[in-house]
Formats: structure tokens, sequence, C-alpha cells
């Protein structure tokens, strides 16, 4: 099948691949863009290790193909540099052990950043019914968990502002 | 975990979506069923025609008769509450349990249930409302009853030149009793066996059971299961000739659906 050109913008620059249509985000943004932040477990939308944030929302990069990818805003792991959530996460993660081989870190991130923000009340069993979608194979929920709700408690302390996303 | 190689097409409005369909291009929305298969090869299309960027494929309307919702709008809208009412208040909670939040984010509710997979939650609810799919196709607009749309295991009523264009629902009075029930041992893998009981003040209470590797089974007058739950779950489980432990979820599944809406 011949390629066709897909154009996005990728951690707030514009990108320009020529792929397959078969392509999925995941490869595209590893083998094309050579962002290789974004990891690949399971390949079927069930691991979460390749989560990325697209138009505004965290999404699986591996069942989303190419062509449905032009014209969208792409955030990878790479794209969080300046973001004081990530920033707080990132701490958060360190303190509490929440990276052991480090696999699902990308991906766990990019939910955990979703989860602090859009529930901000959330317990300990909210957590882990969303972080479900994100699979730690080490088995570190236990400090993932922590690292989650530590900079929840700190947010509802003191509010930090997020940058939004590029949508 | 490749696809094979297929091609793609965004039709700019309608016409051209169906006429893509009419030279065999695979319908995909939120890609959140279709992406996994066609990674897994399961299924090998030649070309997807994207419906996402369609004019009115996502958003809820309030029309004279109940709530009309274009197929494209997600789970997680619904969720976050894009449809209003006491139907609203059902669809989020159903909504909030389909798959993951990253899933959620790009499935929708029109392509779970045009996709049909038996144990799709959107397959096991809808059929509960007294509501129809709205199938477009070369003549225009068809409307097909909920209950009637699954027909198989990724089976529908829709035709080969037809897509899903809205899915419309009674606004239900606020007195509307609902109770479900969905076995998962993990949130957000697929059911196990799901039942879901709906009570509308002054109509007859409707049950489905579904997840069950078949189409949803739907009770239309469920009024014997609020009455007694135990029993009229062992009587609808027990012709389906299910393995014992499955027959257990189903029954279980449906006593807890009834406990709650009764």
């Amino acid at each position: 099948m011949s390629k066709v050109p897909v154009r996005l913008t990728v951690n707030g620059r514009p990108a320009e691949a020529f792929v397959e249509p078969r392509t999925h985000l995941a490869d595209l943004l590893r083998g094309e863009l050579l962002l290789t932040g974004t990891h690949l477990g399971c390949e079927h939308g069930v691991c979460g290790a390749c989560t990325v944030e697209l138009d505004g929302a965290p999404a699986r990069a591996c069942i989303t193909h190419a062509g449905a990818c032009d014209g969208a805003t792409v955030r990878t792991i790479e794209g969080f540099g300046e973001d004081a959530v990530m920033a707080a996460l990132r701490e958060a993660f360190t303190a509490e052990h929440a990276l052991q081989c480090g696999y699902c870190t990308p991906g766990m991130l990019v939910t955990a950043r979703d989860i602090v923000l859009r529930l901000p009340e959330a317990d300990e069993a909210r957590v882990r019914e969303e972080l479900a979608g994100n699979l730690c194979r080490c088995t570190g929920y236990r400090g993932i968990v922590r690292a989650i709700l530590g900079v929840l408690a700190a947010r509802r302390a003191q509010p930090v502002a997020a940058i939004p996303s590029g949508r | 975990m490749k696809p094979a190689a297929f091609g793609y097409a965004r039709p700019a409005d309608w016409g051209a979506a169906l006429a893509l369909l009419a030279e065999g291009a695979r319908p995909v929305s939120g890609g959140q069923s279709l992406g996994p298969m066609l990674n897994l090869r399961l299924a090998q299309p030649g070309r997807v025609a994207d419906l996402r960027h369609l004019p009115g494929f996502a958003g809820v309307e309030t029309t004279p008769v109940g709530l009309r919702i274009g197929a494209g709008t997600t789970h997680a809208a619904i969720e976050d509450g894009a449809v209003p009412g006491r139907t609203g208040e059902i669809l989020a909670r159903v909504a909030r349990r389909i798959a993951y939040r990253a899933v959620r984010n790009r499935g929708t509710i029109g392509g779970s249930l045009a996709h049909a997979d038996p144990a799709a939650d959107w397959v096991a609810v809808l059929p509960c409302f007294a509501g129809q799919a709205v199938a477009l196709g070369p003549a225009g607009e068809r409307r097909i009853p909920l209950d009637a749309f699954v027909l198989g295991i990724f089976e529908t009523a829709l035709r080969g030149d037809e897509v899903l264009r809205a899915i419309e629902l009674p606004a239900l009075p606020p007195g509307t009793r609902w109770g479900h029930w969905k076995f998962c041992r993990k949130p957000g893998e697929f059911s196990k066996a799901t039942a879901c009981v709906l009570a509308v003040p002054g109509a007859a209470p409707r049950a489905v059971l579904a997840a069950l590797d078949a189409p949803p089974l739907v009770i239309a007058d469920a009024s014997a299961l609020l009455a007694a739950p135990a029993d009229e779950a062992a009587r609808i489980v027990a012709p389906l000739g299910l393995e014992p432990w499955r027959a257990a979820l189903a029954r279980t599944a449906l006593i807890r659906a009834a406990t709650e809406a009764a």
C-alpha cells in the first residue's frame, strides 16, 4: 500500500511523516520522528505503555493509525518538560520508588497526570480503578499509587497550574 | 501486532461516506475495537472510511420525543455528562466502566454498538431503552428498534450500504429506576456477564442479559424478575445452556441488577 503524508503537531512543533496508512501512531512517533519515549507493550490497546496525549486527552498510540492522526495534536512524554503537574509527578515517582524497570512509566505518567487534573478528589480506590488500564509487570503499583496520591494531596493543599495541551 | 496493509479515506460529507461504503470500505469511528482487530489481523479491510470528522457525527440533541445522541459521541463525553437528565445519569454510570479512560476518550457509542461485540457495554445496555438506532443509507434515514439491532456476534441489522448515524433514546422521568451489574475480574476488561434492568414509571420494566457469547437477551416484561429475583433469574438462565460457572455469573448479575432497580 502506498505511503501517505501525515501532518501533525507533536510536542508543540509541526511534524510531517510519510508512512503507510497502517502505521500506528506509536511507530510513527518512534520510527519516523525518533521520539522513543513512547513505549510499546501489547500493541492491541490493553497494557497502556503507549499512552500519549492526543488532541488534549490520553489515548492509546498503538491502536490509533496514521491516517486518523492527520491534523492531530500529540504530546508525548518528551513534551511535558515545562509542565508543573508532570514535574510534581516525576518527583513523586522518584521519591516513592514508582519506577522499577521503567517500561510502563511514560504511559503511567500520562495517565497519572490525567487523574490528577480530571479527578482532584480521587481517593486510593479511584486511583487504582483509573490505573487499571496501565499494566506494570514489575507489579510496582504500590509506589505508583502512593506517588499519585501524594501529588493529589499536595495540590489540594496548594494548587499548581498545569500548562494546557496544544489544543 | 502490525496490521495488514489497508487504505485510508476521510470523507468530507455523508454522501462521500456512503459512496466509500458502497465501494466496500470499512467504516471506523474511534477505532478502539477495530484498531486491536486490525493489529491482530482479525480484520483485514482493504480500506477504512474514517467517520470521525463528519459534520454532526458527535454531539447530543434534545428532540420533541427525547434525545438524539450522535453515533460519534465518545464514551468519555457521556461519562462527563454530555447526555442530560435521568437518561444521562444512567448512561454516564455505564460509560465510566467501559474499558479505560484512554479508550473512552476515542471510542464512541455508535462505533461500539455497530461493532456488536457481545461483551460490549452499549450492546448490553441500550436494548433496555425503548429507543431506536438511526441508520443512514442511500435512501436516507431509517429507524431500527434498539432491541432488534444486534442480531448476532458482530452482526447487526445495518445493511452493507448503511452507517449508524445516531441513537435516539426517550428522556426518562426522574422516578425511573435502574439496576446494572457487570462481572469483570479486573476493571475495564471484557465482561463475563452483564445484566441491567430499567423500570420506567407506568411501563413494564425491561431487562437485558448480555455478554454471554451470544446476542443480548431482552426480557420485555421483567415484572417477575423484580418481584422474585432469584427464582426468576434461575428460570431465565436455565434454558441458555451455559457452563455452570457462567450460568452462576448470569444468575447473579440478574439478581443484583434487579435488586438495585427494585
